[in-house]
């Protein structure tokens, strides 16, 4: 039944969000990065993955997974089905304390199985002033585990001018999700260099600046 | 109506027959290009020919459903014309519920008041009771921070994507003696006198442009272009006189207001364009940039074409 359900409303979420944010996908000169990536974007809103999703070609699509935090994404049984089984979401525990399972593992484990991967690096959503946020270190850790993955900044820009924090009805606002070239690891790459180079990769991406001073 | 009709026919043949003859140009111009060579005039020309043809399909559509697909074709470019401009503003957290509003009352109640033909508060509603309204409902949130700009923006806004465009939609409300159920012609007039007026400024200003008429607004536009232009589509107005009530003197005059309107109309459009750093309004049109950089010229003149039909020819 959840099954059966779960596409027509990954189609739903995704018409609905192209209707309210005509969101657009800039790609490199390179073009459209092909095969296995993981992609990691800003995040400053719970609907960043959904545009992200929206953009990429269905081929790529298909085998593309968010990550996401198990605390939100479990939290009710509306949540867990919009997760679990619309998109399909590879959760992790953030809480060292409590966690069972290695976040880095299961990802590597995705990894591993062909997917793709959209990763927030920031590792919660940026409620600041500041452009983005420090990395946490999930991505070098990723990236040291999995050398040869390739790891693909992505910009998402205007989505939280679309629904800050607190607020429960969307405003159009046209949204753009920027791709840049992709990036490795490098062998012997220390974690401050990787994460600075790969956040300066990031930053690259965002618009210079266009309305939304906030 | 049987005038109406076959009136409306000449014209649709006219217009798919103009349609036909550009693309094949535009064709024969890509053709006689080197093999893998491009050229960039020449694939935005192609670009600008494909979207004719969606614009004119879309509204011949919308004549063809009637008063209600006029109304929803013009209320949805309400709504990407707004969502583009708001996007380039800098408005706040503080006016989220005064944009909401903005989308989702305000636009709609405007079209719902022509459908239902209130006249009255149609031409007011944005102009007096959205303009004090919304300043209320950003100024709940106290944040005073640019608040005049803020404020401004949205209004501005309201006005040129939801006010003027109505008035494109407003024309079938209009009664004029004679000339029953042949209003949507005059929704066509005016939109093909404001396109052929652009795409004519853009064939003179090719052919025989030397003086730049705004360089710091809009490089490419120039005297003899908008000579040409304006001088020519005033003579097509004139011409097309059969599809209106209007005589050919008048329907040449008629031509030359709506073609002066689009003109500055849209160099105060390309000024907000610099200002907020941008080329184009937005990507929704291929060869267009967004619906707005087509879009300016039509806003700008569909008032004041409104409200001179209204005055000298209708009843109501």
């Amino acid at each position: 039944m959840r099954r059966v359900v779960a596409k027509p409303v990954a189609a739903a979420i995704v018409v609905f969000a192209r209707a309210i944010t005509a969101v657009r996908a800039i790609w490199p000169n390179d073009g459209i990065p092909q095969g296995q990536c993981v992609y990691f974007a800003n995040h400053s809103s719970h609907g960043d993955f959904i545009l992200v999703w929206a953009v990429l070609p269905p081929s790529l699509r298909r085998k593309t997974r968010p990550v996401a935090g198990a605390e939100y994404w479990l939290k009710s049984s509306i949540n867990r089905f919009i997760g679990c089984n619309v998109f399909d979401a590879v959760l992790i525990e953030r809480d060292r304390d409590k966690r069972t399972r290695d976040p880095i593992e299961v990802m590597a484990e995705v990894v591993d199985s062909g997917a793709s991967l959209i990763l927030f690096p920031e590792g919660t959503r940026n409620q600041t002033d500041a452009p983005l946020l420090p990395f946490k270190s999930g991505l070098f850790h990723l990236a040291s585990t999995r050398p040869n993955i390739q790891l693909v900044p992505v910009w998402i820009n205007n989505l939280n001018r679309v629904m800050p924090k607190g607020e429960i009805v969307p405003i159009p606002f046209i949204c753009t999700v920027t791709f840049g070239n992709a990036i490795r690891i490098d062998a012997g790459e220390n974690k401050e260099t990787f994460l600075d180079r790969a956040r300066t990769a990031l930053l690259d991406l965002s618009p210079k600046h266009l309305g939304g001073k906030e | 109506m049987n005038a109406a009709n076959a009136d409306l026919w000449t014209l649709v043949l006219g217009i798919f027959t103009l349609l036909i003859v550009s693309s094949t140009i535009g064709y024969l111009l890509h053709r006689r290009l080197p093999a893998g060579q491009s050229n960039a005039a020449i694939e935005n020309l192609n670009a600008r020919i494909k979207a004719w043809w969606i614009m004119a399909i879309l509204i011949g559509l919308a004549f063809l459903a009637g008063r209600i697909g006029v109304l929803l074709l013009f209320g949805f470019c309400s709504f990407a014309a707004l969502r583009e401009f708001i996007t380039l503003t800098d408005t706040k957290r503080a006016d989220h519920w005064a944009l909401a509003a903005a989308f989702f009352v305000v636009l709609p109640l405007q079209y719902w008041l022509l459908w239902e033909r209130q006249y009255g508060i149609f031409s007011i509603f944005i102009p007096v009771y959205a303009f004090l309204l919304m300043p209320i409902i950003s100024v709940l949130r106290g944040d005073t921070e640019r608040f005049l700009i803020r404020i401004a923006e949205v209004q501005w806004a309201l006005m040129i994507c939801v006010f003027c465009a109505s008035h494109v939609p407003a024309l079938l409300t209009l009664t004029i003696p004679g000339y029953e159920g042949r209003n949507v012609l005059l929704i066509a007039f005016l939109v093909i006198i404001v396109q052929l007026s652009d795409v004519l400024q853009y064939v003179w200003g090719k052919l025989f442009g030397r003086t730049k008429i705004a360089p710091s607004l809009s490089p490419s536009k120039t005297v003899e272009g908008f000579v040409g232009g304006v001088l020519s589509a005033t003579l097509i107005g004139a011409a097309l006189w059969w599809i209106t009530p209007f005589t050919p003197l008048q329907a040449g005059v008629m031509a030359f207001v709506i073609t002066m309107m689009g003109f500055f109309g849209g160099l105060v459009m390309s000024a907000i364009k610099r200002d907020r750093g941008v080329k184009d309004w937005g990507h929704l049109i291929e060869g267009h940039g967004g619906l707005i950089d087509r879009l300016d010229s039509v806003v700008f003149s569909a008032p004041i074409f409104f409200h001179i039909v209204r005055y000298w020819w209708s009843t109501t």
